[in-house]
C-alpha cells in the first residue's frame, strides 16, 4: 500500500512535499499528489508517515488500498 | 532541517547592552521625526539623544514600530510561504495564517521570483513603501527555502527596502543565523502563552522532529522554542516584536505574564490583537463559540500592559498580500499578471527624494501638535474622551465618512492626544451613495467615541450620528489630526464647564469580525 492525497480536501499548503523522505510528493494542477510507486509509507525512515503528521487537514493523506503493501527491500 | 543551530550565550554583555538600548527605544514613544545621519530631532528636545543611532535608524521610519510613521510610510507583504508546522485553534488552514492576517482571508500565493518582481513594481510606484514582510500564508520559517530566496532576490535588487518576517517560533532557533545574514530588520513572534497549561487550549498539535506532538507536550515544546528563539534574536542584535492573540477566558489574564516574559528577554514591542472568531471561518474556536474580546476589554488589557512596555495598537491584521498605507489596500493594482507585464524601473534616487519630502511633512505634524498643546497643559481636568478619525494617511483628516474602511481612534485628555487603536468598518458608501443598513454597523464600531472627524459627510449620516450621540465634525477637513484633536478637546472642556454639554461615559464598541478586505 502507498499513501494518497484526497485532492478535494488538500489546501495546497505544500507542507508535506519537503517532508517526504522519498520525494514522492509533488504539485499537480493546483493540489498535491503522491506518486504511489515512490511512497514507502515512510518505512525505513520514520515511525510515522510524514505527510500524515504534517498535513493540517485531518484524513487527507490516507492509505491507498489499491496498492500492495510496501515491502522493505 | 535536522541541524540545530548552536545556542549563543544569551547572558552576555552584548545582550545586556542591547536590552538597554531597546528599552530606550521602547520608552521613546510618539515622536516620529529625525534628521539625516541618525541625529534625532523631534522638532524639540524629546529626541532620544542617548540612543544608539544604529537602532534609531532602524525604527524611525518603520510603519510597524511607530504609530506616527504608520501614517506616512507603507509596508507590503508577499505570500510565498504556504506551509505551517503547528495548528492553532483560531486558524483554518484553508485560509491565511490567522496570526498575521485576519481569519478567512486567502492571499494569492507567489513564487520567490514573482514576489520579488511584485515588490520592485510596488516600490517603484509607491515611494513610501519601505518595508517588505513575509508573514504567510503559513509560517515563513516552515518554508525556509522560499522565504530566504525571496529575501535574497530583494536584498540584491533593492537594498534600501527593509525586510521583516513573522513566525510562530517553532523553528526560529534553527534560522537565526540566516536571518542575520540577510540583515533582516525585525522578526515578529506570535506568543500566546508562557505556560503549557494555557497553551494546550490554544494549540492542538505541532509537527516536531518528524512526529505529530499533541497536548501539553506540544505546548511545552513550542513555548521553549519561542523563548529560545527570542533570546537568540536579542543576543544577535535583531529587533524582535511579539504579537499575542487575546482569547477571553483562555489567555486574557495570562497575557500580562506573557508581557513580562517577553520584555525580560528583550522584545521591543508587544502587540495584543483581538481574537477574531466566527463559525463561518471553520476554526475550532469559531465552531465552539469562543468569542473575541470587546473593544473595551482589549483596550483595558493593552492599558494594563502599557506600563510594562511599549504597546503597539495600530496593527490592523491586514491580509498577507496587503499593499499600501494605513487602511488602504492597493493589492489589486499589483496582481501577478499585471506585475509580469510591467516595465519596472527601480528608481532608488527618486524614492530617496520622495522620502525626504515625507520627513518634512512629519516634522510639520509634530510641530503643529506641540504648538496646540501649550495652553492645554495648564488646564486641569481628568476628563478622557475618545474620537474616531477618517484618514488616508499623511497625518491629516482627509477621508470622507462614507469612504472610510476604518477609523483611527484617539484618546484625548489634558495630556494631549494618544492613538489607541483603529476600528474597521464595512464601506459605508459604495459607488457614491450610502447604503442605509451599513450605517448602524459603523455607529456600533465607533460607539465609544464622542466625535468622528471627517473630511466630508452627507446630511443623512450626520443626523444618525447625532442621534447616537456622536458629534460629526467636518470643520477640520485636511488639517493635521492630532492638532485638530487637541483643539477639539479644548472646546469640549470649555463646553462642559459652561454646561453647554454634559459629559457622560460612552458605551462599548464592536470589533468587526471578518477579513479586513473581503477576499
Ligand atoms: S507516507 Fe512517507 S513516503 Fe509516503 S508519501 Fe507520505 S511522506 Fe512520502
Ligand atoms: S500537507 Fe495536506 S493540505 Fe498541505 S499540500 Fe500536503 S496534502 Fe495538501
Ligand atoms: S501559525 Fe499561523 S498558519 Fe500556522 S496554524 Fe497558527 S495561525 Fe495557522
Amino acid at each position: 500500500m502507498a499513501f494518497k492525497i484526497i485532492t478535494s480536501q488538500c489546501t495546497a499548503c505544500s507542507a508535506c512535499e519537503p517532508e517526504c523522505p522519498n520525494n514522492a510528493i509533488r504539485e499537480k494542477d493546483g493540489t498535491f499528489i503522491i506518486k504511489p510507486e515512490k511512497c514507502t509509507e515512510c518505512l525505513g525512515y520514520f515511525d510515522d508517515p510524514q505527510c500524515v503528521a504534517v498535513c493540517p487537514v485531518d484524513d487527507t493523506c490516507v492509505i491507498d488500498n489499491s496498492y500492495p503493501r510496501y515491502v522493505e527491500a | 532541517m535536522d541541524n540545530q543551530a548552536s545556542v549563543p550565550n544569551t547572558g552576555s554583555d552584548q545582550g545586556q547592552n542591547l536590552n538597554q538600548i531597546l528599552q530606550q527605544v521602547a520608552e521613546h514613544k510618539g515622536c516620529g521625526t529625525s534628521s539625516e545621519g541618525g541625529k534625532a530631532s523631534c522638532g524639540s528636545s524629546t529626541a532620544p539623544e542617548d540612543m544608539d543611532p544604529a537602532v534609531w535608524e532602524k525604527v524611525k521610519n518603520h510603519p510597524c514600530y511607530s504609530e506616527e510613521a504608520h501614517h506616512h510610510y507603507a509596508r507590503m507583504h508577499v505570500a510565498v510561504a504556504p506551509a505551517c508546522n503547528i495548528q492553532c485553534n483560531y486558524c483554518n488552514r484553508k485560509y491565511d495564517c490567522a496570526n498575521e492576517s485576519r481569519p478567512g482571508v486567502v492571499s494569492e500565493k507567489l513564487t520567490p521570483e514573482q514576489a520579488s518582481r511584485k515588490v520592485l513594481a510596488v516600490a517603484s510606484t509607491i515611494p513610501q513603501m519601505t518595508v517588505l514582510g513575509i508573514a504567510g500564508p503559513g509560517d515563513p520559517l516552515a518554508n525556509p527555502e522560499k522565504t530566504f530566496k525571496t529575501f535574497d532576490l530583494i536584498f540584491n535588487a533593492a537594498p534600501d527596502i527593509k525586510l521583516c518576517l513573522s513566525t510562530n517560533g517553532l523553528s526560529l532557533p534553527d534560522h537565526v543565523e540566516t536571518i542575520k545574514k540577510y540583515n533582516v530588520d525585525h522578526v515578529t513572534i506570535t506568543i500566546n502563552m508562557v505556560d503549557p497549561e494555557v497553551g494546550q487550549h490554544i494549540y492542538p498539535w505541532i509537527y516536531w522532529n518528524h512526529k505529530r506532538v499533541t497536548g501539553i507536550e506540544a505546548a511545552r515544546i513550542l513555548h521553549e522554542r519561542q523563548m529560545l528563539g527570542l533570546e537568540m534574536l536579542t543576543a544577535a542584535g535583531i529587533l524582535c516584536k511579539v504579537n499575542s492573540v487575546m482569547i477571553p477566558g483562555i489567555n486574557d489574564k495570562h497575557l500580562v505574564e506573557v508581557n513580562k516574559a517577553v520584555k525580560s528577554r528583550g522584545a521591543f514591542l508587544h502587540n495584543i490583537m483581538p481574537l477574531i472568531s466566527a463559525p463561518e471561518h471553520g476554526t475550532v474556536f469559531g465552531l465552539n463559540g469562543q468569542r473575541g474580546p470587546t473593544a473595551q476589554e482589549l483596550k483595558a488589557l493593552q492599558d494594563s500592559c502599557e506600563g510594562e512596555m511599549n504597546m503597539m495598537r495600530h496593527c490592523r491584521q491586514c491580509r498577507a498580500d496587503a499593499v499600501g498605507l494605513l487602511g488602504e489596500d492597493r493589492s489589486s493594482e499589483f496582481s501577478t499578471e499585471k506585475v509580469m507585464e510591467m516595465d519596472i524601473q527601480y528608481d532608488a534616487e527618486g524614492r530617496k527624494a520622495y522620502q525626504e519630502k515625507v520627513e518634512v511633512e512629519r516634522q510639520a505634524t509634530v510641530l503643529a501638535k506641540q504648538a496646540e498643546m501649550t495652553d492645554l497643559e495648564a488646564e486641569f481636568s481628568d476628563l478622557k474622551v475618545l474620537i474616531a478619525v477618517a484618514t488616508k494617511g499623511h497625518g491629516r483628516v482627509n477621508e470622507h465618512f462614507g469612504h472610510a474602511q476604518e477609523f483611527q481612534i484617539y484618546e484625548l485628555s489634558t495630556k494631549g492626544s494618544k492613538f489607541v487603536g483603529h476600528r474597521r468598518v464595512d464601506l459605508y458608501c459604495q459607488g457614491g451613495y450610502g447604503e442605509e443598513d451599513t450605517l448602524p454597523t459603523v455607529i456600533r464600531a465607533i460607539n465609544d467615541c464622542v466625535a468622528v472627524f471627517v473630511a466630508k459627510i452627507g446630511g443623512c449620516p450626520k443626523d444618525s450620528l447625532k442621534a447616537a450621540g456622536i458629534d460629526p465634525v467636518d470643520k477640520y477637513a485636511h488639517e493635521f489630526i492630532e492638532q485638530s484633536a487637541v483643539k477639539y478637546f479644548k472646546e469640549y472642556l470649555t463646553k462642559v464647564k459652561s454646561g453647554e454639554i454634559v459629559h457622560a461615559e460612552r458605551g462599548d464598541a464592536d470589533i468587526r469580525q471578518g477579513a479586513y478586505i473581503a477576499a
